[in-house]
């Protein structure tokens, strides 16, 4: 698998859309990892270790592709691990750390909605990610009615477990755009084919969709439109930080050990 | 006079694939659970392409060492790769596949409604979670022997 077909101009404009992907699915798959051994219920203790699994097999698939791309000698391990917290182009979203459960949750939910309108997205453009993609989005939507469930759980049980879901909700909603912020160079991505509408499209959706959700529940949320691009200037929260510190901590224990 | 060696064709391979197990599904040849897309035999090469069953599956690397190793007698270099080409469903398990699935305790893809207790083929079962212990598998319960048991899950 070569990184052809793409041309010269549209492979920088490809590697930053697949690496903030990327990085979105292995920060929200490692926080969700957290979980393992503290969920609430033991049958939430493997559904959130088995998404985590998914995400972080998404993100390792996504990374791959990238190094092909990048081709600079580096792996999907040295793409994921071997940057300073300041290189990570998760979305403002999953810059917050995993909180209680209904901050989980609510976190999941904004995130797994705007994603599968992201990964809706992908065209034809660049087979080895469409083929990627085509399999994600079966994967995917197994998570997506899981946090459904969710969802209707907090809200229906009132009382504490509505109010901290529907709190975070709200506390989330500002940076809940910002996964579907247009790629800088969106145009080129259009014009190769590899995203098959602009991204102001895919939040449009995004926005009716968790609307059909959140509606029959009784909460109505404000998800401003049109987020500014990933701010490559963003300095990183103090969760990320902390999160990047544990997510790196093994490889940077021993560098160059095989595991 | 000895005769030359029997050329080795895809069949040959395919039929030496059938020992080779995914880890996490050990009574279900490779074959039969259908992640062999493509066998191709040059005169000096073997080449298999796997279809992961999910993107984040940890077993790639001991299904495809499985693979090299059930092939060295055919004496000849072995390349394993995997692609996304395809995208592995689960309607790909072969009848034989879902029948050993269903005598080892796992009720085989199907929908929700359609899932029956592997145990005493009861329909009175009800999911617990989507998620269970490996990321192609659901748990579920069956009402009327008791039996908590694992689906695989339609994909």
């Amino acid at each position: 698998m070569t990184a052809k077909g793409i041309t010269p101009e549209t492979v920088p404009a490809l590697a930053e859309f697949l690496l903030s992907m990327a990085d979105d699915e292995f920060v929200i798959g490692f926080s969700d990892s957290e979980w393992t051994g503290i969920a609430p219920i033991l049958e939430e203790d493997v559904a959130m270790s088995s998404i985590a699994q998914d995400e972080l097999g998404h993100a390792r698939a996504l990374y791959e592709l990238l190094a092909i791309l990048l081709d600079d000698g580096r792996d999907a391990d040295a793409l994921a691990y071997d940057r300073e917290p300041e290189a990570y182009r998760h979305a403002s979203l999953l810059d917050h750390g995993r909180g209680d459960w209904a901050t989980t949750m609510a976190r999941r939910f904004l995130y797994d909605t705007a994603d599968a309108a992201r990964l809706a997205s992908i065209g034809e453009g660049w087979p080895p990610l469409a083929e990627l993609v085509a399999k994600i989005r079966r994967e995917e939507r197994y998570h997506l009615m899981h946090v459904t469930v969710w969802a209707n759980r907090l809200a229906a049980a009132g009382g504490e477990a509505r109010s901290r879901f529907v709190s975070a909700l709200e506390a989330l909603a500002v940076d809940a755009p910002s996964v579907l912020a247009a790629p800088e160079a969106e145009g080129a991505l259009l014009a190769a084919g590899i995203l098959n509408r602009p991204m102001a499209d895919a939040a449009a959706e995004w926005r009716v969709e968790v609307a059909r959700i959140l509606d029959p529940l009784g909460i109505s949320l404000t998800l401003y439109a049109d987020p500014a691009p990933r701010d490559l200037a963003r300095v990183p929260s103090t969760d990320f930080q902390w999160l990047w510190g544990e997510f790196t901590s093994v490889r940077r224990s021993e560098v160059g050990a095989t595991w | 006079m000895t005769a030359a060696p029997p050329a080795i064709v895809e069949a040959t391979v395919r039929e030496a694939l059938r020992s080779v197990h995914d880890p996490e599904i050990p009574t279900v040849s490779i074959v039969d659970l259908g992640i062999v897309e493509r066998v191709s035999v040059t005169p000096d090469a073997i080449h298999v392409e796997l279809l992961p069953t999910f993107v984040g599956c940890p077993a790639l690397d001991i299904i495809r060492d499985s693979v090299i190793e059930a092939l060295a007698p055919l004496g000849q270099p072995v390349t394993v790769d995997f692609t996304w080409r395809v995208p592995w469903t689960s309607d790909r398990i072969s009848e034989v596949g879902r029948a050993r699935l269903a005598a080892s305790g796992f009720a085989p893809p199907a929908k929700p409604e359609d899932v029956h207790c592997p145990y005493c083929q009861s329909a009175r079962v009800a999911m617990d979670s989507a998620f269970g212990p490996t990321a192609c598998r659901s748990l579920f319960y069956c009402r009327d022997c008791r039996q908590p048991f694992e689906a695989f899950k339609t994909i």
